[in-house]
């Protein structure tokens, strides 16, 4: 029997106080086994004891939504009986101790979220940030990792068969030691065929299905809810390893359990395995759960109980059937060659009880592990920044040489590289793929189709997380209505540094309480997410960098890209030119990459316009007035419209605006949208309607991209000089 | 007409292929599963892509010894048609019911990408309802999709006028850029581009469609 001690207590990321909370809770000291229990589910990872108190914070009700937080994933009405299940989550910790396994299995963790609801997933996007690949020391580590990661996802999404559509990468020192990696997954079900975690009904059995219990994993949540040191390589061991084969087999096999009706209840083991699944099933069911650890499915002789509550391996399943009906569902694992067996039963007593062979070993109150873990109401002071609100004095000595640049830098270089190793077609719904501003996925079984975007911008949040998170949402919702969805719903991922410094507590608070704002008024709640917290390597915090997913309603027709289509169309800017005073040039790419400087603040952002340009956007697109559409986001108008010609059609414009030319090209004001139609008195009429501008900028001209400002001619480039550095840059800096 | 569609458990096409013969092509289509003896009354077979067994070993090594793979061998020996997808024609190459053998894209990645191809030959129950020299484009997704085979089997396939497909820019290594053949008796076809997922005019190209529609004038011909 081991002592309890006060350096056990410490080594398991327990306060003194919490350990004095395990003790009245149990009326007696924890065993081992208990205290792995405890240390798991109350990791911040487990219990986002740092975290809870502010996400009340966001809005979570809406028209749509049939499932807010608390389940595997939310869930949303699309209409014709069914719904989509969606979340996202982050695996950044594992990713970076080891890119390739650490991002397959973060894949395989946010797949199994969202077939546990009974969902088949039909998409998933990542959002990804490295330091940069150049970077003089971190360089080809950077490198390696974006590598490994990449690869990884494509491993682990390409064989399960779901289709990687789109997503974001961003490179920025401060994600040397720490890179995020973020995966997003939706999926489809019935509405009358949704699962929840729930262990209900006294004595029905509890069934283990899937891959064998090892000793991977022990301790993966705490680890994630630590900071990074020189010594967190050694914590390799504590990331799994993912086989993506298996999960196939698991989701086929679940599906078709779930159409039996004998299954009650389904929980996948993600972080802290068995141990999370057991108790929070037993919470939500308000009910209490047995387990006999002996009949664990084991891959190692000797594990202790201990060992076996605590393994992260991956591939696993806990399901709860109706007595008397187990046959029906070992029947279809066998099937489909999985261990299924019953290692427990539900009981009316409210209690995690684990025996091994047949001797407790743990024994505690389901609902004080799973709902009542300590929260705290972390000191904060002003958001942690070392940026000057003033920036330097510059001059462009060749805006065209400016504009090259930034198309061929990290992050507004092509990713193709990235996402053709992403299989993004299988299940033959993808309508629009990788490269857009928002990826679309026909629906088969409703006829209609779904829109869905990432965003995130650690830059505008760092200056202030308020302001960034609120435009992180505001471009999130403008990319998926680019594309002539009506966004819906959100999901999120809150990437921040140790909330244990009041410095970034408060940039955690100030970027929820924003995004939260936002939400409300997009009408786009918040039905799921993921707080990720310490990612920090040796006391450097990243960028605050709050992700946003959000998933928009269209009807199925042709997608409309953002490249331009033919020649001598009108190129309009719906949205007008927009404004920037010097301060908010700080945070742009420009500042970032032509003047390798960041200070100021974020661009400004009026919701109500925003909403309407949006309105107007979907209207103009639904109507089939827009031969293309692209909204301006990173990189400003220039690269915006260059992007728009990457395809080889270019464009002749004149702006008519008085600020500096780096100002009108390169500022990256919100609520602006660029399309090109052959109509534009019906975009006109339309976008008068919501009382927004439309700018007829010129029109579309065959491989060249001219553009002047009042008459003065600003750039001229052959769109060929732009397209090879843009679609070179990633690979060149790959091979460093 | 009824086409068979065979699923593996690592099968992940599957559904994709049924899709395009029931919605796209308007025939009708079941699914075989792997530890079944029969075909039932399939008229053609489709070998979908996907990663058969997981496929950790090699690209098809483990379905060549599937029960379903006995009964499809029987069937093309008798004429019936096959269809091999990507991880499909993996498997017949595996089976020995096509020559040479498909490796690592010469890129060592997977690539996922729409490309053109050539069709090189419409006397075959695949390719009937092509021209002769049309570039369609019909999309790739593979890490192991570079074809090889020893010069006789190569000057064999072009003497014998068995390259349906040719790559118009060969995006992963095969040798004479071969894209899809046919077995000696021409009613087998492998091909590494997916037809399924060019046969709905939403998924940006409907060239795959041929593919499906020449097997359905075949077989009915037969018929």
């Amino acid at each position: 029997m081991t002592a309890i001690t006060p350096e056990l207590v410490a080594a398991h990321q327990l306060t003194p106080e919490e350990y004095e909370r395990i003790v009245r809770i149990l009326g007696r000291p924890p065993t081992y086994t208990e205290l792995g229990i405890f240390s798991v589910m109350w990791s911040e990872h487990c219990s986002y004891k740092s975290s809870r108190l502010h996400l009340k914070k966001l809005p979570t009700q809406g028209p749509y939504v049939l499932q807010g937080p608390g389940e595997n994933a939310g869930v949303i009405d699309i209409g014709g009986g069914y719904a989509a299940a969606f979340k996202i989550e982050s695996h950044n910790h594992p990713s970076f101790i080891e890119p390739f396994q650490g991002a397959a299995t973060g894949v395989g963790g946010i797949l199994r979220d969202i077939f546990t609801m009974g969902a088949r997933p039909i998409a998933v996007m990542d959002s990804l940030r490295f330091g940069p690949l150049d970077h003089p020391r971190a360089g080809p580590r950077n490198r390696r990792i974006l590598e490994g990661v990449v690869s990884g996802i494509a491993h682990y999404g390409n064989c399960f068969g779901v289709p990687t559509v789109g997503g974001e990468c961003v490179f920025e020192s401060c994600y040397n030691g720490n890179p995020l990696v973020n995966v997003f997954a939706l999926g489809i079900v019935r509405q009358d065929r949704i699962f929840y975690a729930r262990a209900c009904g006294v004595g029905n059995p509890v069934v283990y299905v899937g891959a064998k219990t090892g000793r991977d994993g022990i301790h993966g949540a705490s680890m994630a809810s630590a900071e990074f040191t020189e010594e967190s390589k050694q914590k390799r061991p504590n990331v799994q390893v993912g086989d993506p084969f298996m999960e196939k087999l698991l989701l086929e096999a679940c599906l078709e359990a779930m159409e039996t009706g004998a299954v009650i209840g389904i929980q996948d083991m993600g972080a802290a395995g068995l141990t999370c699944s057991t108790c929070e099933m037993g919470s939500r069911g308000g009910t209490g759960v047995e387990i006999e650890l002996a009949r664990v499915p084991q891959r190692e002789v000797g594990m202790t109980p201990y060992e076996i509550m605590l393994s992260e391996s991956q591939e696993r399943m806990l399901l709860v059937v109706q007595r008397g009906r187990e046959e029906e569902v070992f029947r279809i694992f066998r099937k489909w060659g999985l261990d299924a067996v019953a290692v427990g039963e539900v009981t009316g007593d409210g209690l995690l009880r684990v025996k091994h062979h047949g001797e407790v070993v743990a024994e505690i109150p389901s609902r004080a592990l799973a709902d009542e873990a300590p929260v705290y109401d972390r000191p904060r002071t002003r958001p942690f920044r070392t940026a000057p609100l003033d920036g330097p004095d510059f001059e462009s000595a060749d805006l065209a040489r400016d504009l090259i640049r930034l198309l061929a830098s990290g992050d507004l270089c092509d990713k193709r590289w990235i996402w053709e190793q992403y299989d993004y077609m299988v299940r033959t719904n993808t309508v629009l793929g990788p490269g857009a501003d928002a990826a679309i996925l026909r629906v088969k079984e409703t006829g209609t189709s779904l829109a869905m975007a990432l965003d995130g911008n650690g830059r505008y949040c760092y200056l202030d997380p308020r302001q960034g998170a609120r435009l992180a949402v505001a471009e999130c919702c403008r990319n998926v209505s680019t594309v002539g969805a009506l966004p819906v719903a959100a999901t999120n991922c809150l990437n921040f540094g140790n909330p244990e410094r009041p410095e970034i507590m408060a940039q955690l608070v100030e970027a929820i309480e924003g995004m939260g704002e936002a939400c409300a008024f997009f009408g786009t709640p918040i039905t799921g997410g993921n707080v990720s917290l310490y990612n920090e390597t040796l006391g450097e915090a990243v960028y605050p960098t709050p992700v946003v997913g959000i998933v928009g309603l269209m009807r199925t027709q042709p997608p409309v890209r953002p490249a331009f289509q033919g020649e001598d169309a009108w190129v309009m800017l719906l949205g007008g030119l927009g404004s920037c005073d010097s301060r908010q040039f700080g945070a742009t790419q420009y500042a970032k990459v032509i003047l390798g400087e960041l200070w100021g603040v974020p661009p400004a952002l009026d919701m109500d316009y925003e909403r309407r340009v949006q309105a107007a956007v979907r209207e103009i697109v639904s109507a089939g007035l827009a031969e293309s559409t692209h909204d301006v986001s990173d990189g400003g108008l220039a690269v915006t419209l260059a992007e728009c010609s990457l395809g080889g059609i270019g464009a002749e414009v004149d702006l008519r605006a008085d600020d500096r030319p780096e100002f009108v090209l390169f500022h990256e004001g919100p609520s602006r949208i660029v399309l090109s139609t052959r109509q534009p008195e019906a975009v006109e009429r339309i976008a008068a309607k919501y009382g927004v501008e439309a700018l007829v900028l010129g029109r579309t001209r065959p491989g060249v991209l001219r553009m002047r400002q009042r008459g003065r001619l600003l750039l001229d480039c052959e769109v060929e000089s732009l397209r090879r550095p843009w679609a070179s840059a990633l690979e060149l800096a790959l091979r460093g | 007409m009824k086409f068979g569609v065979v699923v593996f458990p690592g099968s992940n096409c599957d559904h994709d292929a049924w899709w395009a013969v029931t919605h796209n092509l308007g025939h009708e289509a079941e699914f075989l599963w792997h530890d079944d003896e029969s075909l039932g009354n399939a008229d053609a077979v489709i070998l979908p892509g996907g990663f058969s067994y997981g496929d950790y070993l090699r690209c098809g090594a483990i379905a060549k010894f599937s029960r379903i793979m006995r009964a499809v061998e029987r069937f093309a020996r008798e004429g019936g048609l096959v269809l091999g997808i990507c991880n499909g024609f993996q498997i017949l190459v595996e089976c020995g019911l096509l020559p040479g053998a498909l490796i690592r894209n010469r890129g060592l990645k997977f690539i996922c990408r729409q490309v053109e191809l050539r069709v090189e030959t419409t006397q075959s129950p695949f390719s009937s309802e092509f021209r002769k020299g049309q570039i369609v484009r019909i999309p790739i997704a593979h890490g192991e999709g570079c074809y090889v085979a020893d010069p006789r089997t190569l000057e064999e396939l072009e003497a014998e006028d068995r390259v349906v497909f040719r790559y118009v820019d060969n995006p992963n290594g095969s040798l004479n850029d071969i894209a899809g053949i046919l077995n000696a008796g021409r009613n087998v076809l492998g091909m590494m581009p997916h037809p399924e997922r060019a046969s709905d005019p939403l998924m940006g190209s409907t060239d795959g469609l041929l593919v499906f529609r020449s097997m359905a004038a075949a077989l009915s011909l037969a018929r």
